[in-house]
């Protein structure tokens, strides 16, 4: 494990260019909630040429698709869905300024190289602990495709949202794979 | 024959959904802990010690214990002398009708998330209910009915596989393609694992048999002899691949190996392999 370094989107190059394989890292202020069905359209948009219902441009994207509030919460439990389901669309969105995912589990071959070219990240945190994850997130707001229910895309403000650099920008993995 | 209300059938698996997804199971929180204590790697026993916060924040702030509250899968023992009795006005009304309605209305009343669509390809639209449930059902003597529900994750059941040996398989070779298993799951679908291992049968019982296999308590092996030696086997070359929690390295791969095993046709030695990630979530009431 590397050291502990606080983002806060919309991240930079030269932060992003700083992370390292290891890295645990603390994400703190706005990021956006997309798994399958969101991504699928968000590139149907970006080859369309069409405008983009978030602002990609040093975004974080976080692969959720929490349970429904309860009332008086923010959000249900939200911990991550397995990261590779989005390997045929994120290299899209990482060419249109996405700079960090966070997930769970392995990435393919075309992300890792997506993320050397436009230098940008894939975070791992903790699957299955969307308790104690929901407890990060303190704002949650659908802003896109609500019909999709859960998978809709959300603006979450999360604090000190714990993850670790599971891969880097210079093609380095923090897994034994 | 012993008649029992739909409604209460209902209500018992409404109760068994929530119960599912709130609260981990006495021997899943045993084994997490006792795996934290035992790790010879300190993140992968911080990465345990998570776990057993997440289930106990869980349970105390009332939070599901993951996102995904996955598909209900329903284990029925019907006793031979107990049925139904169908609501007024709805004669017709089955068991699998009154499970249905309990799914559906504990998935509601429990912030619980609906993760079932009506069409695996065509469209795929959620149904919105989180029903139709998977049931298996099998009839036993007596006139109890014994529900459980598991709340069945898609991160892991989508790294479950089978395979058709030949009937002259070694069990080595068994062993090292149930391992190769659980290393393709790897980080993807939330070790550390329970992993269930049907043998025999045919092509769906030995799939149903390595999910049923989850069902028992993590620390209890096989009464067979021999299986309960292929058990401690395979948890110790699962161990040995060195995955770890959410497979960033460690001790701890899987908590158990479950083998459940049926007799098979001379020219077929089914294998199925169900991954269970550690959010190993099931309930069970007899009424």
């Amino acid at each position: 494990m590397g050291n502990m370094k606080n983002l806060k989107p919309p991240l930079s190059d030269s932060v992003v260019r700083s992370l390292k394989a290891g890295d645990e890292v603390l994400v703190s202020g706005a990021i956006y909630s997309a798994r399958d069905m969101a991504h699928k359209r968000l590139c149907e948009l970006i080859d369309a040429g069409r405008e983009l219902p978030l602002p990609l441009e040093g975004a974080v994207i976080y692969f959720v698709g929490p349970t429904p509030a309860r009332p008086g919460q923010v959000i249900g439990a939200a911990g991550p869905t397995t990261s590779s389901r989005m390997d045929a669309f994120s290299p899209r969105l990482i060419a249109s300024g996405l700079k960090a995912m966070i997930g769970k589990g392995y990435r393919g071959k075309e992300l890792r190289e997506a993320l050397k070219e436009y230098g940008a990240v894939h975070l791992a945190t903790i699957g299955g602990a969307g308790a104690l994850l929901s407890k990060h997130i303190v704002a949650a707001e659908v802003i896109a495709y609500e019909e999709l229910g859960a998978e809709a895309i959300r603006k979450l403000q999360v604090v000190d949202f714990p993850a670790i650099v599971a891969y880097d920008s210079f093609g380095n993995s923090v897994y034994d794979e | 024959m012993r008649y029992v209300e739909f409604e209460k059938i209902a209500g018992t698996i409404e109760s068994l959904c929530i119960a599912a997804c709130y609260e981990l199971p006495d021997d899943v929180l045993a084994a997490l802990a006792e795996a934290a204590q035992s790790e010879s790697n300190p993140s992968a026993a911080g990465i345990l010690n998570r776990l057993i916060e997440n289930a106990r924040l869980a349970n105390d702030r009332k939070i599901p214990l993951c996102q995904d509250t996955g598909l209900a899968v329903v284990f029925v023992e019907q006793g031979a002398e107990v049925a139904v009795k169908p609501p007024a006005g709805r004669e017709h009304a089955t068991l699998h009708d009154a499970i249905n309605a309990g799914v559906a209305s504990g998935y509601e009343k429990g912030y619980l998330r609906k993760s079932v669509v009506i069409d695996p390809l065509n469209a795929r639209k959620n149904t919105g209910s989180n029903t139709p449930a998977i049931i298996h059902q099998t009839i036993v003597p007596g006139e109890k009915l014994k529900l459980t529900v598991m709340a069945k994750g898609g991160g892991c059941e989508n790294k479950s596989q089978f395979r058709m040996f030949k009937p002259t398989a070694e069990k080595e070779e068994i062993i090292a393609w149930v391992v190769e298993v659980v290393r393709a799951a790897g980080a993807d679908a939330c070790p550390p694992f329970v992993v269930g291992v049907g043998i025999g049968g045919d092509f769906e019982l030995s799939c149903l048999l390595s999910k049923k296999a989850l069902l028992r308590n993590l620390s209890e092996k096989s009464s067979d002899e021999f299986y309960a030696r292929l058990e401690t086997d395979l948890l110790l070359r699962i161990n040995a691949l060195g995955l770890g929690p959410q497979g960033l390295g460690g001790d701890t791969t899987a908590l158990a190996v479950m083998v459940e095993t049926a007799p098979c046709h001379i020219a077929s030695l089914p294998v199925a392999v169900n991954i269970e990630c550690h959010s190993h979530r099931h309930k069970t009431a007899i009424i």
